[in-house]
């Protein structure tokens, strides 16, 4: 099988700054649709980030910024019915499948109102209606999950894709090779989008894997690859549009590798030490996804400055009201934590025996 | 040259009840479901032509199609995996590891996953996760595991496993039906034990998750249990009641959740109790056992809490290795009799 490079990260023309593919099916309204997530996605970290800092985000925050454009790009791509699963750093695929800001501030402040009730932490939770399904921190493990969704709606008739998230760390777990193997076999329409972002944690790619390229390891499961520029919104979207176009068809599962890379540590607590000098530096300053996209609207007159900044505004407002929204909602009450284990029970309090009681 | 000549095996669909062998009504109590609904399918490595490295899914294919069973790369994780995320689209997965021990490859998405995904956000995994486990039958340090012990500390997983073949079509229905994920496990040396033919009902009946079973009733002595030993409790009461001492066997049939009223009402009844079971004993549920009888029915006993157990190593091959590794009869028979003298 053949890895396609059509849309490859490019060299810069002439000193010329990074834009985006020009060669596109996204109409006016579409373009500025992408506009608006990418911008949600930037702008709900960045909150997140302020919660941080005031001690009201219970746990760590995983930033993406810097490769935003990938999940956005890669879930524009889908059609309502079609499924994903994220990874912590597809916060903009989230968005884009309709889970609302609020959903998100409040899971990260660990709040009653959040969609897990406080159970668990950011992402960590599912829409089935939405066709979100939610990752848990075992990378890897969500691939055969995914490849199970395929082959139950297959046996209702139901047809829709999936794409599923992971990176150039999590294909090095068992779980993905499981997953991915057995969704070759048969040929059932999910979509691996496979970002390369240069750390897993704080370990190089070198140290994951000796492949070149992740599309590489598409060969081992006979099915088709496509390497693109992850910090290019639109070539994301057109890619992902034709891998999804192909499952749909019943080709089967594809690998999509997205080179880009992860300017923010594993987390908030992440100095980044490991890191080499003004690497950082460098890929913000010259392939950050939200600069190349708005350089490349502009430039192609899908949008004016004013459209962009009226934009910029929606987005901040909503973001002002979900955050007041989860902020309001009351912390989950203790004895919450006994129910749910399994359907209409509730666990009894083991750790006070009767014999305490009397 | 040589001409291929495919077998014609067709193997029927099983009776409706009437006299059958454990691994007999397992395959009823599956055929059933799947008849009853269409969301019930099977999946697993070589469940489809072949039925089943024990037959458990024998003919099942031929019946409803490779799509309701499902063939799998040798992939325990695919197999978990592809059973909660189908569970979570609506369908009843029953997924087969060909030996239980093989569940260590799956453990990961058992334990993480399928146990976690209702407390974490409200979405139930309604699936079965069954195999052959046990030993006694020479099989060494790889086809011969009880698993219970690696999932009792998991919240979330439910553990069912019959010692009757009434019971193993009874609660493999039950945890088909059940709206959470079950580990079903089926112990191989009782799957053709002439011993527990039995006679069927006609009738669709299911046994309830969650409650133990008086295997014999008694009024000296408890001998709480599950699975084959239910067979060698048995025995020893048979023996000991030569000598006097009236017996209790109780067969837990689920190991979670825990029957707890039937234990301690049990002990209560007797004032001795006998934890028996065929893992190690260290780490083992008779600790659990032991634990919930001291806190909740101290008062009640005459006699220390006994473990009879195997011996803290893997399952040995040769057989009289894995003789010495497990509890026998003449185990039981002895700390009953120490117990009744105490």
């Amino acid at each position: 099988m053949r890895v396609s490079t059509k849309y490859a990260p490019r060299k810069a023309v002439d000193g010329q700054p990074l834009s985006c593919s020009t060669e596109t099916t996204l109409n006016a309204e579409q373009h500025l649709d992408l506009y608006r997530y990418l911008k949600l996605t930037r702008l709900v970290e960045e909150r997140l980030v302020n919660l941080y800092r005031q001690t009201k985000v219970v746990g760590g925050v995983f930033r993406s910024l810097g490769q935003e454009a990938t999940a956005v790009g890669t879930a524009y791509a889908l059609q309502p019915q079609d499924f994903i699963t994220p990874l912590i750093r597809d916060l903009g695929a989230v968005l884009v499948k309709g889970i609302r800001p609020r959903e998100i501030f409040a899971q990260y402040m660990a709040k009653a109102w959040g969609p897990s009730g406080g159970k668990d932490l950011n992402i960590h939770f599912g829409d089935m209606q939405k066709g979100f399904i939610g990752p848990i921190s075992h990378l890897g493990d969500m691939i055969p999950v995914m490849t199970g969704i395929l082959l139950g709606a297959r046996m209702q008739k139901k047809k829709f894709v999936a794409v599923a998230y992971i990176g150039d760390g999590g294909m090095s777990t068992g779980a993905f090779h499981e997953g991915l193997n057995f969704a070759a076999v048969q040929r059932l329409p999910l979509i691996v989008v496979a970002e390369h972002n240069h750390y897993a944690y704080s370990t190089p790619t070198s140290l994951q894997t000796a492949v070149r390229d992740l599309a590489e390891k598409a060969a081992g499961y006979g099915i088709p690859s496509h390497i693109v520029d992850g910090n290019d919104v639109v070539a994301c979207y057109e890619v992902t549009k034709q891998a999804a176009d192909y499952a749909r068809r019943g080709g089967g599962a594809v690998l999509i590798e997205a080179k880009t890379y992860r300017r923010k540590g594993h987390a908030e607590h992440d100095d980044q030490r490991y890191v080499g000098e003004g690497e950082i530096e460098w890929w913000e300053k010259n392939n950050d996804p939200l600069d190349r996209y708005e350089r490349y609207l502009l430039e192609c007159n899908h949008a004016t400055k004013e459209k962009l900044e009226e934009i910029d505004a929606t987005v901040l407002r909503e973001i002002d009201e979900d955050c007041a929204w989860a902020e309001s909602s009351p912390m989950p009450e203790g004895e919450q934590a006994a129910y749910g284990v399994f359907e209409n029970t509730i666990v009894p309090p083991a750790f006070r025996p009767k014999v305490l009681e009397n | 040259m040589s001409t291929a000549v495919k077998k014609e095996h067709k193997s029927a669909r099983p009776e409706r009840g009437g006299q059958a062998t454990l691994v007999e009504a397992i395959r009823q109590g599956i055929w059933e479901e799947m008849e009853r609904d269409p969301t019930v399918f099977v999946i697993g490595e070589d469940v489809g032509a072949y039925g089943g490295a024990f037959k458990v899914t024998d003919g099942l294919i031929d019946q409803f199609g490779k799509e309701r069973v499902v063939d799998t790369p040798i992939s325990e994780g695919a197999i978990v995996g592809a059973a909660c995320g189908a569970a979570l689209m609506g369908m009843r997965p029953v997924a087969e590891f060909q030996f239980i021990d093989f569940i260590s490859a799956g453990f990961d998405l058992l334990t993480n996953y399928a146990a976690k995904c209702r407390y974490r956000w409200g979405a139930g995994i309604p699936a079965v996760f069954r195999g052959p486990c046990g030993s006694g039958v020479r099989s060494g340090p790889f086809h011969s595991l009880n698993a219970e012990s690696f999932f009792l500390n998991t919240a979330g997983l439910k553990i069912v496993e019959p010692s009757t073949a009434y019971d193993a079509k009874g609660l493999i229905k039950a945890a088909i039906r059940d709206p959470d994920p079950v580990l079903f496990f089926e112990h191989k040396k009782l799957y053709r034990l002439p011993r527990l033919r039995e006679e069927l009902p006609s009738d669709d009946y299911i046994v309830e998750i969650g409650k133990a079973r008086v295997a014999r009733a008694g009024r000296d002595l408890s001998i709480i249990t599950f699975g084959a030993p239910v067979l060698t409790a048995l025995d020893a009461a048979e023996e000991l009641e030569k000598e006097g001492l009236d017996v209790e066997v109780i067969d837990l049939r689920t190991l979670a959740p825990l029957d707890k009223a039937a234990i301690l009402a049990s002990v209560k009844k007797t004032s001795r109790a006998i934890l028996l079971h065929e893992s190690s004993r260290t780490g083992g549920i008779g600790g659990e056992i032991a634990a919930l009888i001291a806190e909740e029915a101290f008062e009640w006993l005459d006699a220390p809490v006994i473990r009879v157990a195997s011996i803290d190593t893997p399952v040995p091959y040769s057989p009289p290795l894995e003789d010495y590794y497990l509890p026998q009869t003449k185990d039981v028979v002895d700390a009953a009799r120490k117990l009744a003298a105490y």
